[in-house]
């Protein structure tokens, strides 16, 4: 099979104003892969697909990744002047890189028995409205998997003919497979809740003092006993 | 006492005719997660015209544990148990892939006693996933019980195997990174010598029970045709890919293991349709028994894990790796994502059962609802793996 390099420049010819990246992958496994750009993904898709030389008919796993916004700290020597003299003095820079998700998918070709090629794309934000288009056109195995991306991950693929959960229930509401997703407070009710069980109680119901009884037991409650 | 019946027999109710068929209605019936023959907690929302399906809605979720998030919880080790109940018909596979996977991560050698062991479990597991499967199919047409117990017999005989060694019969827990957990011993490997030597003859008469059987070939035959193009297209791997005439085995065309080393043939079926998809599970048993004899005559004695690997603290370089294994269900991957820590970054199950059902819908449509559970029985589904 053809080098990553000559897949992408055949790639960008083929289709104009495409853009792809190759995402190197420092491992032993040695598997890189190509970013591919949201706008051209499934001409691109397209063209990997039906190309007489790639034919890469068979998308195995299609899965999503979460990254999040994080923080690169550079350092570099500069040359500043301290108490009249020149040094050479350590400057940490922090560039903050923002977060996206991404949607990686293995290809393989069953025709010519080569692979994998892996293509990924990357969203613009992390935010609840993530978009990305869908290869399910192009590829049907991704139909349940990209179902499984916006269930677990929440992006949302445009073209896609069946977009639902598919794995939570449909009342559902966060993204367990994100980073930062927060487990529900799992409460179960006690009938006799007591410390620790009863600070959680409080936050899972709203207080009813009627029936608690807690209005007898108020300041003017004396007053009416003594009449 | 008397208003009630007065109020019952008020009722309106539509007239009903003898005989006629609600033409053009759709009646839409829930299968499962109860269902008998659905294989564990699946549901399907069917609508039907009469007793033909019109259209089929997999439900998936009652088993989902997030198995992926607890991976990524978990040190790399730590979720090689776990991984034994996404399949739990085949934990031995499951366990190969998941090393196989962190080795291609991490770069690790097996050392080729290991490989032998591996080759040789992961057909054994072949051997009893197909039986087991033959027999459950069976039971799902009517034949009630008999070929799931002749299937049984000889899955004990196998299970037994793996109980003697790695002390669990189903969850087995046996593969390492760089190799496995523990040794057999050669009274082991005449045991298994024998079982294999044996088996074609439950092969002869499983063959002679099911495949001329005229209710079986009435009811499979012709039944779910899968095209190759649709199968290809959706991602369909294992004995279902092959039942369509496509010649793809990722022990034959990734080489993984020792594989390469081994004489055997890939079965191709011709038309796809469901009595294929059975043959397929009967002949690849022939050859993964042909693939022990030859795997159990050339074993030799030597170290069954790389020392150089690290038990605490196995911290993979940097990096992102696929690999996968020809399962008995078809081909199972797993992606991980290392970031230099203890835990995987991320973690990914490539389910082959679960991409077969993409194709669910396709397969029984225009087929009368008896038809769906025996289409359902030859995808081969198991739900720990389809739901994660």
């Amino acid at each position: 099979m053809e080098s990553l390099e000559q897949i992408k420049d055949r790639a960008e010819t083929a289709i104009p104003g495409a853009k792809i990246d190759i995402v190197p992958n420092p491992g032993p496994a040695n598997q890189p892969s190509l970013l591919i750009d949201n706008e051209h993904a499934p001409a691109i898709a397209k063209f990997l697909r039906d190309d007489a030389a790639l034919r890469l008919d068979f998308c195995s796993n299609v899965t999503g990744v979460d990254w999040l916004d994080r923080v690169a700290k550079k350092t570099v020597k500069v040359k500043k002047v301290v108490d009249g003299e020149e040094k050479e003095v350590n400057q940490t820079t922090e560039e903050k890189i923002p977060g996206y998700l991404e949607a990686v998918y293995h290809l393989y070709s069953i025709t010519h028995k080569h692979g994998a090629v892996i293509i990924r794309m990357r969203t613009e934000d992390r935010a609840a409205g993530a978009r990305l288009p869908s290869l399910t056109p192009i590829w049907r195995s991704a139909e349940f998997q990209e179902r499984e991306i916006y269930d677990l991950y929440g992006i949302r693929f445009d073209g896609h003919p069946d977009l639902r959960r598919i794995l939570m229930w449909d009342e559902f509401e966060d993204h367990p497979m994100r980073k930062d997703y927060v487990q529900p407070d799992d409460f179960e009710w006690e009938p006799t809740p007591h410390d620790d069980v009863l600070a959680r109680a409080k936050q899972h119901y709203t207080p009813r003092p009627e029936l608690d009884g807690a209005e007898k037991i108020t300041a003017g409650s004396g007053d009416t006993l003594k009449r | 006492m008397s208003a009630t019946v007065e109020t019952l027999e008020a009722i309106e109710r539509p007239p009903v005719t003898m005989g006629s068929r609600l033409e053009g209605e759709l009646l839409e019936v829930s299968m499962g997660p109860q269902h008998p023959s659905t294989h564990g907690v699946f549901r399907m929302n069917v609508a039907l015209e009469g007793e033909i399906v019109r259209k089929l809605k997999p439900v998936f979720g009652y088993l989902h544990r997030n198995h992926e998030k607890i991976g990524e919880n978990t040190s790399y080790l730590g979720s090689m148990p776990y991984t034994d109940r996404l399949d739990y018909f085949c934990s031995m596979t499951n366990n190969w892939a998941y090393a196989l996977s962190v080795e291609k991560l991490a770069g690790i050698e097996v050392p080729e006693r290991a490989q032998y062991l591996r080759i040789i479990l992961a057909e054994l597991t072949r051997l009893q996933n197909h039986a087991s499967l033959l027999g459950f199919l069976l039971n799902d047409m009517g034949a009630w019980g008999t070929p799931l117990m002749y299937a049984f017999r000889e899955r004990e005989k196998i299970l037994d195997l793996f109980e003697s060694l790695s002390g669990s019969r189903m969850m087995c827990d046996y593969m390492r990174f760089g190799g496995c957990r523990v040794d057999a011993d050669d009274a082991w490997l005449a045991r298994a010598r024998q079982i294999v030597d044996r088996f074609p003859k439950f092969l002869d008469e499983f063959e002679e029970l099911i495949l001329g059987n005229e209710i079986v070939i009435g009811r499979t035959q012709n039944v779910g045709k899968l095209s190759a193009d649709l199968a290809i297209s959706a991602g369909i791997t294992g004995p279902m890919l092959r039942a369509c005439g496509v010649n793809y085995d990722v022990r034959k065309v990734d080489g993984y293991g020792f594989y390469p080393r081994f004489k055997f043939r890939i079965p191709l079926g011709e038309h796809g349709d469901t009595y294929d998809r059975l043959m397929m599970r009967a002949l690849e048993m022939r050859e993964s028994v042909e693939i022990l004899k030859q795997a159990l005559a050339q074993i030799q004695p030597g170290p069954i894990v790389n020392p150089k690997v690290k038990i605490r603290a196995f911290r993979p370089p940097v990096g992102e790796a696929y690999g996968r294994i020809e399962a008995p269900k078809g081909e199972l991957g797993f992606y991980l994502i290392s970031d230099g820590g203890p835990n995987p970054y991320r973690y990914r199950v490539r389910p082959p059962s679960f991409i077969n059902l993409t194709v669910l819908e396709d397969l029984c449509l225009g087929h009368t609802v008896a038809d769906v559970m025996v289409i359902l029985g030859s995808v081969d589904i198991v739900m720990g793996e389809v739901d994660r």
